[in-house]
């Protein structure tokens, strides 16, 4: 037993009888060391759970470490220090199971529509004919049929972005991080893309997290809204979603979808 | 209203009509010398009348550029690469190529004819000295300038080194390494003309040469022009690979 925890710092002081959280993140710190100045302390210290299947997005002002924190879940930046486990692990690196959207749909120009989204089952060496059959549906999925052999500079920015996500869905990721990836769509695309994410959502049942700047984004799409505070980041509120599913534009406008709102907006400072 | 083609067509040939026509028009206006300047007419009398000269000596100096410029490109692109990815190969190389680059062509030319003679090799190893650093250049450029978010999405599947490169970086070079290509392919002509004007036994600059010291100054003009043909033609060339090869750099932009 104590030579487990010495072997896994990251379950000290863990209840083990407790059902292992999708996602534990314990005391993440991070600071970027820079020349000639004092280190930038991007993440004061974060810590929360991610319950298998759920939605959680991370809400935030602009530079305040959110999209920091979904790179050192994704494994692209190493914590300066804390706990970061994904189903039960210590993130080191990137992980196959996981697939990322970034703010930019980071498409190449150089690949017709299916093959940038056949790019992951490349890498992987898991591009058959199954993963084309797969690729196919994932474009249906997200209204991009008869786009297969279309170039990138042929689609509309929200087209773009959608085949990204489609790239992030291929090989069935069990996390999906998406960075702010409606941030540079217009409002309607973006309600467009919201649904279409809830969506997704309900089919595959992919643990996500969502970072963005946006309120009503953040409370129509989560379970869990967490808002971080300004540089250096803490965890401001933590606010549970009780919005009924499936989600429609309606409930917009309802009184509860509005409280919610007032809610980050409160943690977040800009309203009292 | 005319067609975009048509215009595309229509406003280049209109420009070198002009031009050719105010030449002929001051050449015969003020009886200027043909040895001095001979006009359009007469030079294009003395393509037809040398044309099987003119196409014979057209060969050599087609295989030393087109050699010297595909030479180029084979260890120019490699060495890019390797000096992009490597710093150690970076700093140990690249002050050698550009002390090699700042050294005139034409000064280390008779050098190269002593080392590999009057024929074929030596006007190809000039042509291949000047293409070579634009490619690498270029190329080299075109290796850095990989976008970050591509490297990053690369990185977050754990691609290797060897598939970053193969299915990343080199792809997202492609643009840069046929701009260096597009100069490097103009200036092996100039290369292999370099030699040739040195010391040779044919090619165009071995005619332009030889009709200008006879006082044939139509000849040496009509020369000029197959050197410029063929340059264009080359050019043409590496613009239509550059199409085959990226076809996705032509198609509408949304």
């Amino acid at each position: 037993m104590t030579a487990q925890t010495v072997a896994k710092p990251g379950g000290q002081g863990r209840e083990h009888s407790a059902p292992v959280p999708f996602g534990h993140f314990k005391d993440v710190h991070q600071a970027f060391l820079r020349a000639g100045a004092a280190p930038l302390v991007a993440i004061e210290s974060i810590s929360f759970d991610l319950a298998a299947g759920s939605l959680v997005t991370l809400l935030g002002p602009s530079g305040c470490g959110k999209t920091t924190f979904l790179k050192i879940v994704a494994g692209l930046i190493p914590a300066t220090s804390g706990t970061v486990q994904i189903n039960g692990r210590d993130v080191t690196e990137p992980h196959p199971d996981f697939g990322v959207v970034f703010q930019q749909a980071n498409l190449m120009p150089w690949r017709r529509v299916v093959d940038n989204v056949l790019f992951p089952m490349e890498i992987l060496r898991r591009s058959d004919a199954a993963a084309r059959e797969r690729a196919r549906e994932l474009l249906a999925l997200v209204g991009l049929e008869g786009f297969e052999q279309s170039y990138p500079s042929q689609l509309s920015g929200g087209m773009q972005q959608r085949v990204a996500l489609c790239r992030a869905l291929i090989h069935q990721p069990k996390l999906l991080l998406m960075d702010e990836p409606f941030g540079a769509l217009d409002e309607l695309t973006r309600m467009e893309m919201q649904d279409l994410l809830l969506d997704i959502r309900a089919k595959t049942g992919a643990t996500t997290m969502f970072v963005t700047h946006s309120i009503s984004e953040a409370v129509y799409i989560s379970d869990v809204v967490v808002v971080f505070s300004k540089r250096p980041a803490v965890i401001a509120d933590s606010i549970a979603v009780d919005l009924p599913y499936p989600r429609e534009a309606r409930v917009r406008y309802s009184a509860g979808f509005t409280a919610l709102e007032h809610r980050a907006g409160r943690a977040l400072g800009i309203t009292r | 209203m005319m067609s975009r083609n048509l215009q595309t067509t229509i406003y280049p040939l209109a420009g070198v009509a002009v031009i050719l026509v105010a030449w002929e028009v001051y050449v015969q206006a003020f009886g200027v010398s043909r040895i001095v300047l001979p006009g359009p007419i007469d030079i294009l009398n003395a393509s037809i009348k040398n044309w099987p000269v003119l196409l014979r000596e057209t060969w050599p100096t087609f295989l030393e550029s087109l050699l010297g410029f595909a030479l180029a490109v084979v260890i120019g692109v490699p060495v890019a690469v390797c000096v992009a990815n490597s710093r150690i190969l970076n700093l140990t190389l690249y002050p050698i190529l550009i002390a090699t680059q700042s050294v005139p062509k034409v000064a280390i030319a008779p050098i190269i004819l002593v080392w590999f003679g009057l024929g074929l090799q030596s006007k190809l190893v000039i042509a291949f000295l000047v293409a070579f650093f634009p490619i690498v250049v270029d190329t080299a450029a075109g290796m850095r300038a990989t976008p970050l978010g591509l490297l990053e999405l690369a990185r977050s599947l754990r691609a290797s080194p060897m598939q970053i490169f193969a299915k990343v970086q080199f792809p997202a070079a492609l643009p840069f390494i046929f701009a260096g290509a597009k100069v490097a392919v103009t200036l092996a002509v100039i290369g292999a003309v370099i030699g040739e004007f040195v010391g040779s036994v044919g090619g165009l600059g071995n005619l332009l040469l030889t009709a200008n010291s006879q006082l044939d100054s139509p000849l040496a003009w009509a020369a000029l022009i197959w050197l410029s043909v063929l340059g264009i033609a080359l050019f043409g060339a590496v613009v239509i690979a550059e199409r085959l090869v990226m076809p996705w750099a032509d198609v509408g932009h949304h």
